[in-house]
């Protein structure tokens, strides 16, 4: 099935768009109200909130180019260092803006 | 005063959506049409992979696919907030639920490790990054062409770094370690062989499993506690 993009088309897309999105804002907690949440369920529960944010940059680092890399790279050598998320990315930006201007 | 807290990442926010707004009318979408996306959708990721799919026409069910798929995230983001959010009223969960975006959550998610429940950057942050979002999609669809290249000056690393500070910030025990080290490489296998825009999901759910079968000790103690405090 496919909608043409006409003006009434496109509404279209974009309501179904916000509900597909919609549904996946909800649905992590809608389904959790039926789970009894238990030491292990606690457990599983953070650290899986961590390897979100693993299984998002790894493959960003990897498919990267080497802005990419030396952007991530300085980020985590001064969030280490230092322990400030702002001043972690701006130092990453800037390493990111510096590898490509020279490179 | 969790909406000033991330204002600054906010700006970054509106560089995003300008690029998104400029793709949205290079598109073929109206002004209006490209605002209505991000303001009804507001998923930057998505709404980009939309537009690589715009034609005449659009299929339904490859649309729906991807967005679910890039999406699907939010799905584990709002279980890890679960905890918490069981504790407010139906209305309010959900209501908090409609602002859930990386950032945000990045933030409460990560106090949350750390005993702190704050709700507040999920409604003060979510706010500030969607009025960004619109800001920006308002500036590409009309000034788009003054943002020519934002690689050049890093601006597409932002989620990425910022992300990446948000998890070393967080607790770093042993069990953690090796749960990163394999939803790191799952997501990896999973980027690599699997069909696109499933490697998150699969690689925080191989996370997880680590701590499913691996409790940290104590893990019991401070699971009632938190129960004890919610009433």
């Amino acid at each position: 099935m496919a909608i043409e993009t006409t003006s009434l088309g496109i509404l279209g897309l974009i309501a179904i768009m916000a509900l597909v999105t919609l549904v996946t804002r909800f649905g992590g907690v809608f389904l959790m109200s039926f789970v009894r949440i238990s030491p292990r369920i606690e457990s599983f529960i953070n650290t899986m909130a961590s390897s979100v944010l693993i299984a998002i940059i790894v493959p960003m680092a990897v498919a990267g180019d080497m802005g990419a890399l030396a952007a991530l790279l300085a980020t985590g050598v001064t969030m280490l260092v230092v322990r400030k998320p702002l001043a972690a990315i701006s130092v990453g930006l800037v390493a990111a803006a510096g590898v490509r201007y020279f490179w | 005063m969790e909406f000033f807290r991330m204002l600054p990442i906010s700006f970054f926010v509106v560089a995003f959506g300008a690029a998104f707004g400029l793709a949205a009318v290079q598109a073929g979408l109206t002004p209006l049409e490209s605002l209505l996306m991000s303001t009804t959708v507001f998923a930057g990721a998505s709404q980009f992979a939309a537009l690589d799919m715009w034609g005449t026409e659009v299929s339904v069910l490859p649309l729906i696919a991807v967005v679910f798929a890039i999406n699907s995230r939010h799905l584990l983001m709002g279980a890890s907030l679960y905890p918490m959010l069981k504790n407010v009223s139906p209305g309010k969960r959900y209501g908090l639920l409609l602002l859930l975006t990386d950032a945000n959550w990045a933030v409460s998610a990560q106090e949350y490790q750390s005993g702190r429940h704050n709700l507040e950057v999920i409604l003060g942050g979510g706010l500030v990054i969607w009025l960004a979002w619109l800001v920006g999609t308002t500036l590409g669809v009309y000034f788009g062409g003054l943002l020519q290249n934002p690689k050049a000056l890093g601006l597409d690393m932002v989620l990425g770094c910022f992300l990446f500070s948000m998890a070393l910030g967080g607790k770093k025990t042993p069990r953690v370690l090796v749960a990163w080290l394999v939803a790191g490489g799952a997501s990896l296998a999973a980027w690599k062989w699997l069909p696109p825009n499933m490697h998150v999901v699969v690689g925080a759910l191989a996370g997880g499993a680590i701590g499913l079968f691996w409790l940290e000790p104590g893990a019991r103690k401070t699971t009632e506690g938190e129960a004890g405090d919610g009433h």
